[in-house]
This record gives structure tokens, C-alpha cells and sequence, in this order.
């Protein structure tokens, strides 16, 4: 189970001003499908960057490339100015980053302990890998209440919770063991008022420990504008805004979103025509 | 109150087929008496149960995985072959059975990686294994001599543990199925087998790597099917020239499904799928003493085999609809 990680050297700690995490040209296709056409990309340390951009503008694959999940066909990633590649998800985890997708990681066969553990599971008696429930049933309690996420037990099978409690059990999961970069695909969708101010603020608290650089989709601009130090456009496989969140304002981004959704539009009919 | 009971039988699945296991034994014990329930008769009703239980526990870490070993039938008659065939070359009896576990441990392996590694469904990988190992079986048991079958007949602890004693194969299985219980509800590796099985794209973003799960999973179900066979050709004394391999494995299956094992992944249970090996035990078994032809057995088995699969879809919605109230 070990990790196939390949920083190119013993990163030590990175001078000041060294980005978290840098993207250099990154492309990915699907067959015949250009889906990233050359990303750059910068996250400083401790800051959250807010990727924006219309469905099928590529935000959800570059985050799975960055997890691991996916491997990109050009470009490089580094972490701290140390070029990276990960071959899988659990590289990029020995690397300090973890990711909530899109599509809930959940297993509902599985209890809510044990899914807050997935990945990560408390094992004893060596090789033989053998779980240690009672620590992390204790452990899960202990940290859910921490996070002020209220499930009814951490026995409980994942299908007896709403989606905004799954959803904040995958969030948690991942906030629990992100060491570096934590990347979050769309986080608060399907969530109510009060379940998304739960992981809003499990985000905030996070961010505000300094102690990881998060990057997160959405498409809810005062969700963005709260929780964002910047805020990066995407359309068509490409970063096409980079501004601070202080540098600019709700009006601006809808400005900016439904202007290059026009241009995007007119380009398809010239294409068309 | 009612739904209390329902909900018991939901989470301990294993309940229904105890109940309908026990029904049978107590209609049997009712209605043939002694000769049900002496020792003769329940010694053959657990050689009946012993093959089924050995390739089914087994198989309940593939159907969690939502994927079949069709050719673990053969495997469980291959083993034995493969010991013989090393043994009578003249490798000592103890290397024989520990090279002929792992040979056939290599061939769930290749089938593990031939469906993950080239996207082939296990129930067509493992169909044509299933086939390949039948072919290699009849032509290799076709210039056998009739000396004997390594350890059997022989007394002393070894050998009586390795099949002689007439409940050892069943021991032997019910050894299996809680070393397969504990792995698959107290391990990591369970854990990972069920996570894989209940949302194979969900466990794979959450680090876990599923197809060397998987690959492990068909390792352990040949592995023990193997294990089993040994016992089996030693218990008989004769190696089965590849006549049941297949209706076997169909017998597992069905095995598995009467214990609760659903075949779409991410549930299951090992002890289930041991009992309904002894269920279907004791039925050809009583079927048998009660004097009925034993080819109304196969109705029987049928009927089993729906009604518990039936019961298991309509406690799980049932359930369901009392969660949504």
C-alpha cells in the first residue's frame, strides 16, 4: 500500500512567497475531446482560491487531475516549487492533498464512522490490518461534535442521513487529513441554508488555521465571495480571470460570467453558420 | 413491533435461512427420525454441504465486489489433481499440497487481473477459465493410474485432519468461514472489499485501490475452493475427473444467495453463505433417507434458491418504505 509519490527531491520547507501548489500548462483529453487546453495556475500558502465557470469549462477535471485521480497529458504541477506527478489518488494523499468530489465518496454500505475513515482506517496487529472500531468510532464522535455536524449516530448507515449530512461527512473526511492542499468540487450543492453554513464554516476555520491552501468549485457567487481570496474564471479549458476577491465584486464576476457566456455562444453560431 | 422483528431480519440476514435450515432439520428429524438424525445420515448431509460451503464462502468476497468466480468449481477439482500429479512425480506430499494451493491461487489471480486489468467481466473471464480448467483436468485424468490419493486412508492427526475423519472437511469450512467473516467485517481489507463493492467510483476517489482488491478477492476464493478440494479427494479417496465442477459453483452461488448475499455488490454475508451450504446439505440429505427421489431435489433447491431471494428484495423494501415514512 505504499505511496508511488515522486517529488523530485526531499522538498524542505519552500522559501516565502513560494506557491502551495503551481499548475504549468496543464491539457487533458478524452479521446477526442480537449478538455483542459493548457492550465497556469497559482495558490498561494493558506489562501482558497475559487475556481468559477460554466458546466463542461473543465473546473471538475483539473481537480481530479490535481487529487490524483486523473493524470494530465502536458504541463506540470509543483508543490512548495518541487515538480510532482502523482500516478494515483493515494500519491497525491502522501502528499498532503485530499479532495471532496463532485459525485460523494460515500459508500452507503458502510457506517458513518467508517466512512469518515475511509482511506484512513485505524488498523492494529500490524500486516494484518485488523480495524480498530473503537478508536475510531470515539475518535469520529469526538471530532464530528468538534465540527458541529450532528448526525444521529456514528453507526448509522450513510442512506439514513440528508445529502447536506453526507455531504458534511465527506467534507470532514477530507478536512481531517488534508496536511497541504484540500480541494473541494462543488461542495455545498444540494445542501440547505443551515448544512451550508455548517461547511462553510468548517472551511473558513480551516483556511483561517493557516495551516492548508484550499481550492473550491461553486457556482454560488456569495457562497465564493465568502469563503475566496481570489477568484479564477474558466471557459473552454482555459483560466480566462484572475482577480482578488477585494479587487472586485459580485456585479463584476455576473458581468464577467455572462459576458463570456455570450462570447462563448456567438462563437458556437459563427462556428455554426 | 412488527417492524422491529423485520428490521432484525434485515440487519442479521443470516436469521431467515437459520430459520428455514432449522424448519427443514426438525421436518426431517419429524418425519424419518433417527435415520435423519443419526450420525450416518448427518455425516452425508455434511459431505453433501462440505464442496458447496468451501467454494461458497469464498465467493461471497467476489459477489460483495459485485463479481463471480464461475470456474471456482473447477479449481476445487483441479487442486487435488494438481497435488496428485506433483506428488506421484515424486515432490513430498506436504510441498504437493502447498504448490498445488499456490498454482491455484496464480489461476484466481489470473483471473482477477484479466477482468480488471482488460475491462472483461469476471462472469466471461472466469467462464472461460471455468472451461480451460475442465479441458485441462479431462486430458490430464486420462492417463491417471489408479494408485492411491495422497493421505487418504491413512491414519494419524494429519491425516485425519486433511479429510479422513468424516467431519473434518466441514470443519474445515467452517474454519474458512470465520477467518472469511472476520477478514471481511474487522479488516481493513473487508472494509475496502465493501467500499469497492457498495460504490466502486466513490472508493476509488477516497484512495482505495480497487483493483488490487479485487485481484486479492479472487486469489483468496480460488485459494480456499483449492483448499477444500484437497480435503474433499482425501475424504472420497477418488479425484473426480471434472464431471461436477460446474454444477458446483452453480450450487454456491446458490448457496450464497439463500444465506443473503444480494448480487449487486457491497452486501453479503460468509456465515450466511456457510448455512445455506448446510441447508442445501440436509435437504438432499433428508430428501434422501425420506426415500424421495433425489431428482426432486433440484425442485427443491430451485424453490429455495427464488423464495430466498424473494424475501431478501421484499425485506429490503419494506425497510426502505419504513425509513421514508
Amino acid at each position: 500500500m505504499s505511496a508511488d509519490a515522486t517529488p523530485d527531491a526531499a522538498a524542505p520547507s519552500p522559501p516565502n512567497g513560494t506557491p502551495a501548489l503551481e499548475v504549468r500548462g496543464v491539457t487533458k483529453r478524452f479521446g477526442a475531446l480537449v478538455v483542459l487546453r493548457g492550465i497556469d495556475l497559482v495558490l498561494k500558502p493558506g489562501e482558497v482560491l475559487g475556481l468559477v465557470g460554466d458546466n463542461g469549462a473543465g473546473k471538475s477535471t483539473l481537480v481530479k487531475i490535481l487529487g490524483g485521480f486523473h493524470s494530465q497529458d502536458d504541463g506540470e504541477i509543483l508543490m512548495g516549487g518541487q515538480r510532482v506527478s502523482f500516478s494515483s489518488v493515494q500519491s497525491a494523499r502522501s502528499l498532503g492533498i485530499e479532495t471532496v468530489y463532485q459525485d460523494l465518496a460515500l459508500i452507503p454500505q458502510l457506517p458513518v464512522f467508517q466512512n469518515l475513515f475511509l482511506g484512513h482506517e485505524i488498523t492494529r496487529l500490524g500486516p494484518l490490518r485488523v480495524l480498530d472500531k473503537r478508536s475510531m468510532r470515539k475518535l469520529a464522535r469526538q471530532y464530528l461534535e468538534d465540527i458541529h455536524v450532528n448526525v444521529p449516530s456514528v453507526d448509522a448507515d450513510t442512506d439514513q442521513l440528508s445529502g447536506g449530512q453526507r455531504q458534511a461527512i465527506a467534507v470532514a473526511r477530507a478536512v481531517r487529513s488534508a496536511s497541504k492542499i484540500l480541494l473541494l468540487d462543488e461542495p455545498l450543492a444540494a445542501m440547505g441554508a443551515r448544512e451550508s453554513r455548517l461547511i462553510i464554516n468548517l472551511v473558513k476555520d480551516l483556511a483561517a488555521s493557516g495551516r492548508v491552501s484550499i481550492i473550491v468549485i461553486d457556482h454560488n457567487y456569495a457562497h465564493l465571495f465568502e469563503l475566496c481570496d481570489r477568484l479564477n474564471v474558466m471557459q473552454g479549458g482555459t483560466i480566462t480571470v484572475d482577480k482578488n476577491v477585494h479587487e472586485t465584486s459580485l456585479e463584476e464576476m455576473t458581468e464577467l460570467m455572462v459576458s463570456s457566456y455570450r462570447r462563448s455562444i456567438e462563437g458556437t453560431r459563427e462556428a455554426g453558420a | 413491533m412488527p417492524l422491529r422483528i423485520l428490521r432484525l431480519f434485515l440487519y442479521q440476514r443470516e436469521l431467515t435461512p437459520v430459520v428455514i435450515t432449522v424448519g427443514i432439520f426438525i421436518y426431517f428429524a419429524l418425519s424419518s427420525g433417527s435415520s435423519f438424525t443419526g450420525s450416518l445420515s448427518l455425516s452425508s448431509a455434511a459431505g453433501y454441504a462440505g464442496p458447496i460451503g468451501g467454494i461458497a464462502v469464498g465467493q461471497v468476497l467476489l459477489l460483495v465486489l459485485a463479481e463471480i468466480d464461475l470456474s471456482a468449481g473447477q479449481i476445487f477439482l483441479l487442486c487435488p489433481w494438481l497435488e496428485y500429479w506433483l506428488h506421484s512425480s515424486g515432490v513430498p506430499i506436504v510441498f504437493a499440497i502447498l504448490l498445488a494451493l499456490l498454482i491455484v491461487s496464480c489461476i484466481g489471480a489470473i483471473n482477477g487481473l484479466i477482468t480488471v486489468m482488460l475491462n472483461v467481466p469476471s462472469f466471461v473471464t472466469t467462464l472461460a477459465m471455468n472451461f480451460i480448467l475442465l479441458g485441462v483436468v479431462l486430458v490430464g485424468s486420462s492417463e491417471a493410474s489408479a494408485s492411491p490419493i495422497p493421505l487418504s486412508g491413512k491414519s494419524g492427526f494429519a491425516s485425519q485432519l486433511m479429510g479422513n475423519w468424516q467431519w473434518s472437511e466441514i470443519l474445515w469450512v467452517l474454519a474458512i468461514t470465520l477467518v472469511l467473516t472476520f477478514t471481511l467485517t474487522r479488516t481493513r481489507f473487508g472494509t475496502r472489499i465493501i467500499a469497492t463493492g457498495g460504490n466502486l467510483v466513490g472508493a476509488a476517489e477516497a484512495g482505495v485501490p480497487i483493483k488490487r482488491v479485487k485481484v486479492w478477492a479472487f486469489v483468496l476464493s480460488a485459494f480456499f475452493a483449492g483448499l477444500v478440494g484437497i480435503v474433499d479427494a482425501v475424504k472420497y479417496g477418488t479425484l473426480d475427473p471434472g464431471n461436477e465442477g460446474v454444477s458446483y459453483i452453480l450450487y454456491a452461488v446458490g448457496a450464497c444467495v439463500i444465506g443473503g448475499t444480494a448480487l449487486t455488490g457491497g452486501r453479503g454475508t460468509v456465515i450466511g453463505a456457510f448455512i445455506g451450504a448446510i441447508l442445501l446439505g440436509l435437504l438432499e440429505d433428508g430428501l434422501t433417507v425420506a426415500g424421495i427421489s433425489t431428482d426432486d431435489f433440484y425442485i427443491y433447491v430451485g424453490v429455495v434458491i427464488i423464495a430466498a431471494m424473494v424475501l431478501n428484495v421484499q425485506f429490503d423494501r419494506l425497510v426502505a418504505r419504513s425509513r421514508a415514512k
